[in-house]
């Protein structure tokens, strides 16, 4: 109450208020005690408002602590919200971030006040500051209002091209957040995913792999081009999105690369199925000479370092990955890491535990060295003892059952009943499993017969029950002991089980089981349900096999069971009566009774209970649980054929999504150089690190693709040094040699331009300057002998419509030096010339930049049916087609691909036929679709059709496209 | 992924609740109870449990239970191990985590978990960053505040978050720029009835105290490095370097961290540098049972073995017992049947003991096993494995600074069967 106090004396014009609310407190005592509480919790929350409202930030702020209080424990302040709402503007740092807090909570229940907000946030959003950009979009996008979508929708497209990694990462956020705010969006949304996912930010990776997994698992196409970058990211990324970006490529793998797994364990599960002989055969041929596929070792090898990782999550990740890709003699080096694992919290052994159970049954090699490690301490909670448990009978064989036999039996003797229990179901299934040792296990379980304890009784006679079904010739003296047993024990489950025993034998007892009978018989009432099904198959044998002695106990437990309470027993007496007494009406049945009652019966099985979770990714939550979780992702089957491998190539320039001038491209050949003379998958850790020591800026992130402005100078500095040039320049070689046209256009000659020279070239990359521009790398020369300054554009004489985004000014070009910059232009979907005047101090030169029409596309990645689907629509105007001649040596499929994708900017549609090509692509301004068909026939002709709405561009596309495979 | 936080008390008592995303009713932690009731023991409550709308994920720890709340699949080691996070920061930040302490922070709790989770998904989990994020408080801290009206918010922005080493907060300035490594070894052991031992393991770690002014960056190598079998780093650490060289190079996070923890490889023989004689035994017809134990030094490389604590869970049907040790204290809960006996150092030359007799109740039979005896001891200035540090490096900044490594042998879970 300080604070009020403090705000009562110093605000005057509020006193009144507050005089009446202590009237009101005065007035309290005398009321009921009910009613009171009621009044003061009203009156509480008037006096938070009046904080609200003071000038006083202490006020304020011991308001908002106190809501937050409220908050937390789940009481109900939503009435605040109009008081709260205001000081989401406040200047004042700690009431901001309340406010917000307080705002995520409510925003969604007081919806008409919660848009007050938006505006701050949306003012925010444009700040200078990056990580004030980031906090906004966060909360903005945290307030689940649905009116709001299209802002929200607005703000993440911006963000997502923004120049920090930072408020990228918070857009990848964000895309989750408005993905469950409104499924709608989920097209727009996957388009900024496909726009992230090229990010190099190691910051950005995990956020928008989780932003996939969440939005379009389904689109597994996204990565292919992004899988390289993503496996080389990996290890920097931070530890939870590593976990994330695993599991995503556990999936992926699976469905891109051959199995790894040896032919002969393949191939016995598989011929179950295949009916097929010659595919089998042909199963074989490509098994036999299996060699994996580069990419695949690329994930292994890059994964290989997190099993060392801190955080058990990771290292279950790998784990799972490895147990779901690598080889099977590879999958071994995930045992060490797991078993390291067990010395962490209770929790985080239980799952581990439970995921070495399952795998310790498929494959006993991997754990069998660290069989002690799984040894039970007395400490340990039940659930974890009963796991250990699993494991060690898992792990059993002939070489280690008679130590772990002699563990067990401290086991048994555990004051911890359950788990005595359990183990001695471990001994049941040794036992079983290893028959060697069935023998001294039988002894051994007999001895427990005379145990004290009678959970312990129980549980060895069902197990010897078990074990005697498998082996009953010469165990008559068991089943003697056991019969005596019954006397003392009550457990009903073991009574059962006795019972049934002689029942099934009742030859080999033949004294003692009329005996039984007969006692049974007088303590028939006061039995269990289960017991009493069981006396009933005992008199129903006995009849059978020795119905001299027993004939009439038998019809005496049956008439008991008549009148018995239970309409089970009744059922099942009725139906023994039927098939055991012979009358006039049972007929033909009966004859066969003894068939019916003393078959031969199956041995049970003794299974683990982890046999049936294989089925399910190990480290998931359904695995856990062993039943399907929603939004479980199915880990599907090695495909039997690899899919196209180079879908995943990538060229250089693409890969580095943001270029900012010569900056980065002297960055991206940096890179380039280092992967060539130094062959480690760190190497970004390592220069990255060198860069942070030689520069202690630190708001460079790991790849540093942002901050143009403030690494000019230094871009400069760098790109005025003579190999700086050269590796930039051998570099954008590279890239165009892949798929960016090689033709660099001429903007200004060095005669007419005094010296100066400019060449521009279009580096293909989407969207860095806004949805609409195209992208323009343009080279400025400096060939004089003196230094050029202030190198910058003017005059731009567009058309109307057209916009041109300019390059920041090259302050100072030394001689002979070279720098390279972006400028985007939009074009409007029009040949038309952008003109401009390109000045520096001095001099001012006319220029122009005219695009050639493929290069005003941005290419498509679509399905072959959507291709057709589309192209059925755009029929009649919108197609346009001719027959061209096609040089021989332009009639392969790779050939085509790479000589149209060169010629114009298109997308690859995977096309089914072999002699048609399909590319799609959609212009840059409008996004309207272009879609190009090739059909090769006989005789090196080619059918070309392109279907757009844009008949203009079409028609000049044709034109253009016409030559470029009848050139050889 | 995750949905919300409950955190609930020994009594059942949710004090705290947090949602990331839209409200989930706390009547969702029913399940949570009923599980709880179903377990005898706190630590018998299953980790993840299945509600018909959404699962419930817990970790146990300070007598509280984190409970949270997800709703489709996720990988539950993620969701586990974040939650264990959170309670390492609430230690780190608070010196204790127990409900008293959260409910004191409630604002500074809340504050810290918006800046942890966005939408459910991890964001800083780094403590450098949390701090510059939101300052722990400290007693001096709440008087200014109160007097000057500050916040604990901090007012520059996060920068680590954007830089490459994320761990290390920027600008660091000490006067006294020291580095203390703490090598801290325990054995896992269980002994048999005859003394022999059964299965033992040293895992090992290295917690560091690193005060160092700027971007220090630090070299630590070994003596022997190839003890060292498997090995788990703190993310500052080059794992390439330690792949080539065996040696550890990194720029370390300010202040308090676990640099490395490591297991010694199993061919190694452990010493085990402390025996337990004992003589426990029940007898069928009397009521009373004897009981006798003896704690000596083995394999101690001569060095003293202190805080022995030996406890052991007595069978339920021991009443009550009467016992003289030969020093220390020593403490039977009649409630829960359990005996611990702190002995404190072990002297060779007079070897403590426990000695007398147990009272069973009448009538019942004698239990059929013998208690287990757990130890606790503590070795100073002794790594059991052997394990030496050779040298400590600096590099990147100019000053010189002070150095210290220390040496210590614990017993992990240590126990002897009777």
């Amino acid at each position: 109450m300080s604070g009020n106090g403090l705000s009562y004396s110093e605000q005057g014009g509020e006193a009144a208020p507050e005089l009446g609310q202590e009237a009101a407190t005065t007035t309290t005592p005398s009321i009921p005690a009910a009613f009171g509480l009621f009044c003061s919790d009203i009156k509480k929350n008037e006096d938070l408002k009046q904080m609200l409202e003071s000038s006083k930030d202490s006020a304020k702020l011991d308001a908002m602590k106190r809501i937050v209080g409220m908050v937390a424990k789940g009481k109900n302040a939503s009435e605040l919200f109009p008081a709260v709402v205001k000081n989401v503007a406040s200047k004042n740092i700690e009431i901001k971030k309340l406010v917000y807090v307080y705002l995520m909570r409510y925003a969604e229940e007081q919806q008409d006040l919660a848009l007050l907000s938006i505006s701050t946030f949306q003012r925010a959003l444009k700040d200078p500051n990056q990580l004030i950009r980031a906090s906004a979009l966060r909360v903005l996008s945290s307030i689940r209002v649905p009116i709001i979508v299209p802002i929200m929708m607005l703000a993440i497209k911006e963000a997502s091209s923004d120049l920090s990694p930072y408020v990228r990462k918070n857009a990848a956020h964000a895309i989750q957040k408005l993905y469950s705010l409104d499924p709608e969006q989920k097209e727009m949304l996957i388009e900024v995913i496909e726009k992230l996912l090229k990010d190099r930010s190691t910051l950005v990776a995990g956020s928008v792999v989780m932003a996939f997994e969440e939005v379009c698992p389904e689109r597994i196409d996204l990565i292919h081009k992004n899988y390289r970058k993503l496996c080389n990211l990996l290890v920097d990324v931070e530890e939870w999105g590593q976990v994330v970006i695993i599991h995503m490529l556990t999936r992926y793998a699976r469905t891109q690369f051959v199995s790894p797994w040896k032919v002969v364990e393949e191939y016995s599960e598989k011929n179950f199925y295949e009916s097929d002989e010659e595919q089998k055969e042909k199963d074989q041929k490509v098994k036999d000479t299996y060699t994996m596929d580069p990419d695949h070792r690329l994930l292994l090898q890059n994964t290989k370092p997190l099993l060392q990782s801190r955080n058990a999550a990771v290292v279950m990740a790998v784990s799972q990955l490895y147990w779901h890709l690598a080889p099977k003699s590879e999958a071994g080096i995930v045992s060490k890491s797991l078993v390291r694992l067990l010395r962490s919290n209770r929790e985080v052994q239980y799952i581990v535990l439970q995921n070495i159970a399952t795998m310790s049954i498929q494959r006993k090699g991997m754990f069998e060295p660290y069989l002690k490690s799984f040894y039970v301490r007395s400490t340990d909670p039940t659930m974890i003892k009963t796991l250990k448990l699993e494991i060690l009978t898992n792990l059993a064989n002939e070489a280690n059952i008679s130590t772990l036999l002699r563990e067990f039996q401290t086991y048994v003797k555990s004051q911890d009943k359950q788990f005595a229990a359990a183990t001695i179901q471990a001994i049941g299934r040794c036992a079983t499993n290893i028959t060697e040792v069935t023998d001294t296990c039988l002894n051994g379980l007999v001895c427990l017969l005379s145990n004290k304890d009678e959970i312990v009784v129980a549980e060895s006679v069902v197990v010897i029950k078990k074990l005697l079904q498998t082996q009953p010739a010469h165990h008559g003296e068991i089943i003697k002991h056991m019969a005596k047993l019954l006397d003392n024990i009550t457990v009903p489950v073991a009574r059962a089980s006795i019972l049934w025993l002689i029942g099934e034998y009742c030859e080999r007892v033949p004294k003692i089981a009329p005996d039984v009978l007969r006692k049974t018989a007088k303590s028939f009432t006061n039995e269990d349900d289960l017991v009493k099904l069981q006396i009933l198959n005992l008199g129903a044998k006995l009849y059978l096999t020795n119905s001299k002695q027993t004939k009439l106990l038998t019809q005496y437990v049956l008439n008991l069971g008549k009148y018995d309470q239970s309409y089970d027993i009744r059922d099942r007496t009725r139906f023994i009566r039927q098939l055991i007494v012979p009358n006039e009406k049972s007929g033909a049945l009966s004859k066969y009774a003894k068939k019916i009652f003393l078959a031969q019966k199956p041995a049970p099985l003794l299974e683990s209970p982890f046999k049936d979770r294989d089925h399910f990714q190990l480290g998931t939550l359904s695995h856990t649980l062993n039943t399907q979780a929603t939004g479980y992702l199915e880990l599907s089957d090695w495909p039997e054929v690899a899919p196209d491998p180079s879908v995943r190539n990538v060229e250089i320039a693409e890969s580095v999504p943001d270029s900012f001038g010569g900056f980065t491209c002297l960055l991206s050949s940096f890179f380039l150089i280092c992967s060539d003379s130094e062959d480690t998958e760190k190497k970004k850790k390592g220069i990255s690190k060198k860069i942070t020591t030689s520069n202690s800026s630190d708001t460079e992130s790991a790849s540093s693709e942002e901050s143009s402005s403030d690494s000019k100078s230094e871009s400069d500095s760098k790109s005025d040094s003579e190999p700086g040039k050269s590796r930039c320049t051998t570099s954008s070689k590279v890239t165009t040699q892949v798929s960016v046209p090689t033709k660099t256009h001429e903007l200004l000659h060095r005669m007419s331009g005094k010296g100066l020279a400019a060449h521009y070239h279009f580096s293909r990359q989407p969207g860095i300057f806004g949805d609409r521009m195209v992208s323009v790398q343009v080279t400025v020369t400096n060939t004089t002998d003196h230094k050029i300054e202030n190198i910058h554009i003017e005059e731009k004489k567009l058309p109307s419509g057209m916009r041109m985004h300019e390059f920041s000014p090259i302050e100072c070009l030394e001689p002979a030096g070279s720098v390279t910059v972006s400028v985007g232009i939009d074009f409007c979907d029009s040949t038309q010339m952008a003109s401009f005047q390109l000045c520096t101090k001095d001099d001012c030169f006319n220029v122009s930049i005219q695009p050639p029409v493929g290069e005003l596309l941005l290419p498509v990645t679509m399905s072959e049916k959507d291709f057709k689907k589309e192209q059925g629509m755009l029929t009649g105007m919108n197609e346009t087609s001719t027959a061209i001649p096609v040089a021989p040596q332009n009639s392969t499929r790779l050939v085509v691909i790479e000589k149209l994708v060169k010629a114009a900017n298109l997308g690859v549609v995977p096309s089914g036929q072999d002699n048609i090509h399909r590319f799609a692509a959609k212009t840059v301004h409008s996004g309207s679709l272009v879609l190009v068909t090739v059909e090769l026939k006989e005789s090196s002709t080619a059918q070309l059709v392109i279907n757009t709405e844009k008949t203009v561009i079409g028609s000049v596309l044709l034109r253009e496209l016409k030559p470029v495979l009848s050139q050889g | 992924m995750i949905h919300s936080l409950f955190l609930i008390n020994a009594a059942g008592d949710i004090f705290l609740e947090k949602h990331w995303k839209s409200v989930v009713s706390r009547s969702v932690c029913d399940y949570f109870f009923e599980a709880q009731e179903r377990a005898s023991e706190a630590e018998n409550v299953p980790p993840v449990i299945p509600t018909p709308h959404h699962y419930l994920l817990s970790v146990y720890r300070h007598k509280i239970f984190f409970v949270a709340v997800i709703q489709s699949e996720v990988p539950p080691l993620f969701v586990i191990e974040f939650l264990h996070r959170v309670v390492d920061t609430f230690q780190d930040y608070f010196g204790v985590c127990s409900e008293v302490m959260i409910k004191d922070n409630v604002v500074v709790v809340y504050e810290v978990l918006e800046e942890m989770l966005d939408n459910g998904f991890p964001l800083a989990t780094e403590s450098n960053i949390l701090k510059e994020l939101i300052k722990p408080p400290t007693i001096l801290r709440t008087v200014v505040n109160t007097i000057t009206g500050s916040t604990n918010v901090g007012d520059q922005l996060p920068t680590g978050q954007l830089s490459v080493v994320p761990w290390r907060r920027t600008g660091v300035k000490y006067t006294n720029n020291e580095a203390y490594f703490d090598v801290i070894e325990e054995i896992d052991a269980i002994i048999d009835k005859s003394g022999s031992t059964i299965t033992a393991e040293i895992q090992g770690v290295i917690d560091a105290c690193v005060k160092l002014t700027g971007m220090p960056d630090l070299t630590l190598s070994f003596m022997n490095p190839r003890l060292l079998d498997d090995v788990s780093f703190h993310p500052c650490v080059r794992f390439k370097r330690w792949e080539s060289e065996r040696i550890l190079s990194f720029i370390p996070p300010d202040g308090n961290f676990r640099l490395l923890s490591y297991h010694v490889s199993a061919q190694n023989l452990v010493a085990i540098p402390v025996y337990v004689k004992h003589n426990i035994s029940f007898r069928d017809s009397s009521s009373l049972g004897r009981f006798e134990i003896t704690v000596g030094p083995k394999q101690t490389m001569g060095k003293t073995v202190e805080g022995v604590i030996v406890t052991s869970q007595m069978p339920k049907g021991v009443l009550n017992m009467t016992l003289t040790p030969s020093q220390g204290t020593h403490v039977f809960d009649p409630v829960t049947k359990l005996l611990s006996w702190d002995v404190g150092k072990i002297n060779p030359q007079k070897l403590p003991s426990l000695k007398g007799s147990m009272s069973l109740q009448a009538g019942s039979s004698k239990p059929d096993e013998n208690p287990t005896i757990n130890l606790q001891f503590k070795i100073q200035q002794l790594a059991i494995s052997g394990l030496k540090v050779n040298r400590l490096d600096m590099y990147g900044e100019k000053y010189k600074p002070f150095k210290g490594i220390k040496y210590m042998t614990k017993a992990g879970k240590f126990q002897v069967r009777t």
